[in-house]
């Protein structure tokens, strides 16, 4: 069973990540990534009557093919963990509904492909199941009319804002003796400093994942050094800044170590993202697309996977409130854990 | 230190592109004045129809995605003239009638330009009682 | 060239209007949909002042199509009907001055919703 230390929870029957699929869609096919997706569509609308039922379809087709790779069926599942952006998680029931797998529906914002990694792995390593799932998508279309304006509405962008990712990632784990094995997991606590502007949520989350990597370093007493790549989700460029800056003062530099799921996975001066991707397909499609090919590969032997996410609704921001930030770390590594 | 790392906007690019893009608007709606002028109307009558016709041009480019990526450039330029007014009606009904003829198309389409109106015509409204019980008529 | 004035006018004060705006939303918190309020409010003011109208005379469709100009137009509405119907005149004025463009967008945006459907954007 895992040990605690602090906020951090150390497993040691080595669960692993033993399949896994990203899908997206026409500007992630146009990123640095491209290549690594298992499928893009040229058509963000998937064939789909609306923007809703597109992103349902990602999920769909993330976790078809994430079962396909691993030669598994969703009756080889135990449980599902699934989230999105939408309201009442829309695109994780809708897109999951016929799969007919035990489902736990999450809430994270962008943060909850670390949430529902976590989570994963600690059922496997608790010995509730032989197999979990983890999986969270968003689409840029269904989060504009949500969050923002119609998509047909002349507005300009503000430099900090960030383009969402039209994208699911899907991460089957079970105990598969070989890599990307799943080390150690902070929960993220809420931390919130008082950004109530929702057009820069980067400056709004860099606090919570400055926290969150202090708890993780005092906890396991390991530096940034220590790991290959600490893959932030959704940060994007203004947040990265400010979270490095913040480490630095603090005493824990991050060492050029640090880099953004939101910055990879788009060409950030040719495809007009202004500050990057978010989303939480972003970090999912990224994980899952490029860092856990990279593990298994040995490319990375050590990484730190933290998504970042802006706890914010529309309605509270609109009552002036401010927007809490959280971040959930995962430690993955080519190397088991303890036993 | 948030204010440090966030990136200004691109004042110098945007400013003159509104100017640019929000005074062709004004051109065309007065080539437009003109025209309907020449074909015998009053001055109000002329001006009206040349609003009208800017809100269909507008309405023209929202549906056929045009007004959005103009917009991108324009800025205050395509937001300030009528056209941005009839782009913040048409946008939302094409947005959200995917939710239905009424509850979606019908309910939501002044989720935007809704406070246009709301203050607009309370403004008027204020302004004639002040006019009325100034005993200005 | 003499011609040409009226647009030269149209196109300097109408981009002068959303110069303007644009600073607004570059250097102020203001948020689009205020700046639109903001406009047409300080348009029914400065058309009851008696400000507008000359700008209007001089800068033609420059001074009518920003929104502001909108606003100038409640307020000669509003104070035409007052003549006209008294007090009753103070809530029909303004919605009839603008009902044409009022009605356009609605009709407009009626019809161009149920032809077309919104797109992604790149």
């Amino acid at each position: 069973m895992a040990t605690r230390k602090g906020n951090t929870l150390f497993l040691d029957t080595a669960p692993s990540v033993i399949s896994y699929g990203a899908v997206g869609s026409k500007k992630e096919s146009e990123g640095p990534l491209a290549a690594a997706f298992d499928r893009l569509w040229e058509d963000s609308t998937l064939g789909e009557e609306t923007w809703e039922k597109a992103e349902c379809r990602l999920q769909k087709e993330a976790i078809r093919i994430a079962l396909e790779k691993g030669e598994l069926s969703p009756k080889d599942l135990q449980v599902i963990f699934a989230g999105d952006l939408l309201n009442q998680c829309t695109s994780s029931t809708y897109g999951l509904r016929e799969l007919g797998v035990p489902f736990i529906g999450l809430y994270g914002a962008c943060s909850t492909m670390a949430e529902s990694l976590a989570l994963a792995a600690l059922f496997i390593e608790g010995g509730f199941g032989e197999r979990a799932a983890a999986i969270t998508s968003s689409h840029f279309c269904s989060a504009e009319r949500q969050f923002r304006f119609p998509l047909e509405y002349g507005g300009q962008r503000t430099p900090t804002s960030q383009w969402t990712v039209t994208g699911s990632g899907a991460a089957i784990l079970g105990r598969k003796a070989a890599p990307p094995y799943v080390r150690a997991v902070t929960i993220g606590t809420i931390t919130d400093m008082g950004i109530t502007d929702a057009n820069n949520m980067g400056a709004a989350m860099a606090p919570a994942a400055a926290d969150t990597l202090r708890r993780f370093f005092k906890d396991s007493g390991m530096k940034p050094a220590d790991f290959d790549l600490i893959a932030t989700g959704d940060l994007g460029q203004v947040g990265s800044e400010l979270l490095r800056e913040v480490m630095e003062k603090e005493g824990c530099p991050l060492e050029g170590r640090q880099n953004d799921c939101g910055l990879m996975i788009y060409d950030r001066e040719r495809q007009q993202v202004e500050a990057g991707g978010s989303g939480c397909g972003c970090s999912a499609s990224v994980l899952c697309a490029y860092l856990l090919p990279a593990l298994q590969r040995g490319e990375i032997m050590n990484l730190l996977f933290m998504a970042t996410g802006a706890l914010m609704s529309t309605t509270a921001v609109q009552q002036g409130e401010s927007i809490p930030g959280i971040a959930h770390l995962v430690w993955l590594s080519k190397e088991p854990g303890m036993r | 230190m948030t204010k440090e790392a966030s990136p200004n906007t691109k004042s110098w690019r945007n400013i003159p592109l509104a100017f640019l893009i929000g005074g062709l608007i004004c051109t065309l709606g007065q080539g437009l004045m003109e025209f309907y002028r020449s074909q015998g109307l009053p001055k109000d009558e002329a001006s009206t129809w040349a609003s009208v016709s800017l809100v269909f041009l507008s309405a023209l480019l929202t549906g056929m995605k045009v007004y959005d990526n103009i917009a991108k450039f324009g800025g205050a330029g395509t937001l300030v003239p009528i056209t941005g007014f009839a782009n913040a009606v048409v946008s939302p009904a094409m947005e959200f009638k995917s939710e239905g003829f009424v509850l979606g198309l019908g309910a939501k389409m002044f989720i935007i330009a809704g406070p246009v109106i709301v203050y607009g015509i309370t403004a008027a409204v204020v302004y004639g009682l002040i006019l009325f019980f100034m005993g200005a008529f | 060239m003499e011609m040409l004035l009226p647009y030269l006018k149209a196109f300097a004060v109408g981009g002068a209007f959303c110069a303007l705006g644009q600073v607004f939303i570059d250097y102020t918190k203001l948020t689009p949909a205020r700046i639109l309020v903001a406009y047409v409010v300080a348009g029914v003011i400065l058309g009851g002042l008696g400000i507008y109208q000359p700008i209007i005379d001089f800068a033609g469709a420059g001074a009518t199509v920003p929104l502001s100009g909108f606003g100038a137009l409640l307020a000669k509405g509003t104070r035409e009907a007052l003549g006209e119907k008294g007090l009753l005149g103070a809530l029909t004025g303004g919605f009839t001055a603008a009902a044409a463009g009022i009605a356009a967008a609605i009709f407009f945006g009626l019809i161009a919703a149920l032809l077309f459907r919104s797109g992604d954007k790149s």
